[in-house]
């Protein structure tokens, strides 16, 4: 019970001082929307707006999460604030989830601002929201532990953000949204399938035109073993770097 | 009987090649106030932040309440309160949710949370302050809100990393007050301190640290008086001593040390309690006219000197005006 209310305390104060804020809500929100709006009028058949959409998707939550966390965790650091949280008597564990929790929350959220839009424009009847919801869910997660661990090595805000470009361009140019990654360099093709984001790009395809490059058991495998990977990481990573 | 809540043995803290805490040992019962007492980079940062649980010692065990902190420091953590020498809390939130967010780290419910805030908002004297940013907080105020946090949970122990640092005399005045009487409460008290007099006049037990050492532990007391045997007499004269005079007198007074300090000033010094009536009588036979005669008590800083070497006025002069 203690515990719970540490963790939605840390949740609720992140969502109230950071993720409301205007810079976050440009970046994170209004620039994805922009973006997904621009290139929905665009594409002037239906068949492409099913196409571009998980794309859209993608990366709407890449930059919803991977923002957020960034700023949250290296400002809290700077400011030393950060120390309550190490003081604090609940694990690691519980601690990690709460501040990332709250990025996650918002990626997610993020990724259904494309889905409304196109929704005016196209049928979305076909969609497996279940396993729509639950490929968005993953995408969020990934990034955004991602980010953690990008945010436990970095001093200051502009490094976080950096790095975080750092991964995200790549990461969108190579998971099979803009080339299907069998239409890329032979040696590029490793590096796309080593990256969380190809596999759950694949399940949003999958959810949204019913076709896929792999199966869904193998996408959740990797993604979920790629989540706990991190999140492993992520801890030795705060235990190795702030617990000095 | 006492209970020790704090029992610290063979502490060792390497950063790479350096060695800020090397190999102390010490223990604090309950309801005591410790000081710790030590030049900049002499370890005491680096103490507190083991005792917490904010660094991991090199080697040596500590024991805090019953639990070991450094393999259950989750356990122990529930016991303390910390004041770090930065007041951190958060800039964006208002004094009233700073403290309620506090509490909630350590698993308070709403009502308890507010009931608390709102008590320790008034004990501190912040009740006006409560709704404002911590952002917009005087240098004062924030140390006060700083220990306020510290306290929301009742923690049996307190540790305050220089809690008065770069404070004006009354906000200093204030948060002493509120040490002695959290003691008087029972809790226990850490603090790790530059100045020797906020020492001298809180602490029940104080530790010079220097180097990463504890060269000595004692009372207040103890300290003063096994500061070497020296007894000193200030004189105060209606002119200064003269050099004539000052020869004789040591030809006189053997066994008296004469020092003339100017400004019609001269101090004695002896190994024994130093008998008023030869003295002043030879000083009538010269025509100096004694306006006042004290017995001077080494200060903690007498013995800080002595015990460090070092001076303790010049050993911090980076922080004298006050930091953040
Ligand atoms: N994170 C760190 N990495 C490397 N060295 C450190 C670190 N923290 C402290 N030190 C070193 O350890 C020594 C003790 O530092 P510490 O901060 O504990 O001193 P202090 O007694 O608190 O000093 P001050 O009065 O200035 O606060 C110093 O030499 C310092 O340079
Ligand atoms: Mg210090």
């Amino acid at each position: 019970m203690k515990r719970w209310i540490a963790f939605w305390n840390i949740l609720k104060k992140d969502i109230q001082n950071y993720y409301l804020k205007p810079p976050n809500i440009s970046w994170g929100i209004i620039f994805p929307f922009a973006w997904t709006l621009m290139q929905l009028i665009r594409a002037p058949q239906s068949l492409e707006i099913s196409h571009l959409l998980p794309g859209l998707m993608a990366m709407s939550i890449l930059f919803g999460s991977t923002s957020m966390l960034a700023v949250t965790i290296t400002f809290e650091r700077r400011g030393r604030s950060f120390d309550r949280l190490l003081l604090a008597p609940i694990s690691l564990t519980t601690m990690v989830l709460a501040k990332t929790c709250g990025a996650v929350l918002f990626g997610v959220l993020n990724a259904f601002f494309p889905v409304s839009l196109a929704a005016f424009l196209i049928d979305l009847t076909g969609t497996n929201w279940l396993l729509l919801s639950f490929g968005v869910l993953m995408i969020a997660v990934t990034a955004t532990l991602l980010s953690l661990v990008i945010a436990v090595s970095v001093k200051e805000v502009f490094e976080a953000q950096t790095f975080s470009n750092f991964f995200r361009f790549p990461m969108l140019f190579l998971c099979g949204l803009f080339f299907p990654v069998s239409k890329l360099p032979v040696f590029l093709r490793p590096l796309a399938y080593s990256l969380p984001l190809t596999y759950g790009v694949d399940l949003l395809n999958r959810a949204l035109t019913g076709r896929g490059m792999m199966s869904i058991g193998l996408n959740s495998a990797v993604l979920l073993g790629v989540a706990g990977l991190l999140l492993t990481l992520a801890e030795r990573c705060i235990r190795r770097k702030w617990i000095l | 009987m006492s209970v020790t809540v704090v029992e610290v043995n063979n502490l060792r803290k390497k950063y790479g090649e350096v060695t800020a805490v090397n190999g102390i040992s010490f223990r604090i019962e309950e309801g005591e106030i410790f000081g710790f007492l030590g030049p900049n980079g002499a370890g005491k940062t680096t103490t507190i932040n083991m005792l917490t649980g904010l660094a991991r010692p090199t080697s040596g065990q500590i024991m805090i309440a019953g639990f070991d902190a450094v393999k259950a420091v989750k356990r122990a953590q529930r016991m303390m309160g910390v004041v770090a020498d930065v007041s951190n809390l958060y800039e964006e939130m208002n004094g009233f949710d700073n403290l309620c967010f506090c509490a909630a780290l350590y698993g308070m419910r709403k009502k308890e949370r507010e009931q608390r805030a709102r008590q320790l908002l008034d004990e501190f004297q912040l009740t006006g302050a409560g709704d404002r940013p911590f952002r917009a907080y005087s240098k004062g105020m924030r140390r006060k809100l700083t220990i306020a946090a510290a306290l929301i949970h009742q923690p049996k122990i307190l540790f305050l990393d220089e809690p008065t640092t770069g404070i004006d005399v009354a906000s200093a005045r204030q948060i002493r007050k509120m040490i002695t009487d959290l003691k008087k409460q029972g809790t226990t008290v850490f603090l790790t301190t530059h100045y020797l007099e906020e020492a001298e006049r809180i602490c029940d037990r104080i530790a010079f640290l220097v180097k990463g050492k504890i060269v000595r532990t004692g009372t207040v007391a103890d300290l003063m008086t096994n500061s070497g045997n020296e007894h000193r007499l200030e004189l105060v004269l209606d002119r200064n001593i003269s050099q004539q005079s000052e020869a004789e007198f040591k030809q006189r007074f053997p066994g008296l040390y004469l020092q003339n300090r100017g400004e019609n000033t001269c101090r004695l010094v002896a190994p024994h309690r130093i008998a008023l009536s030869p003295v002043l009588r030879y000083l009538e036979e010269q025509g100096l006219a004694v306006y006042e005669a004290r017995e001077v008590r080494p200060s903690l800083e007498d013995v800080f000197v002595q015990i460090t070497g070092i001076e303790a006025t010049n050993s911090n002069p980076e922080k004298e005006g006050g930091q953040q």
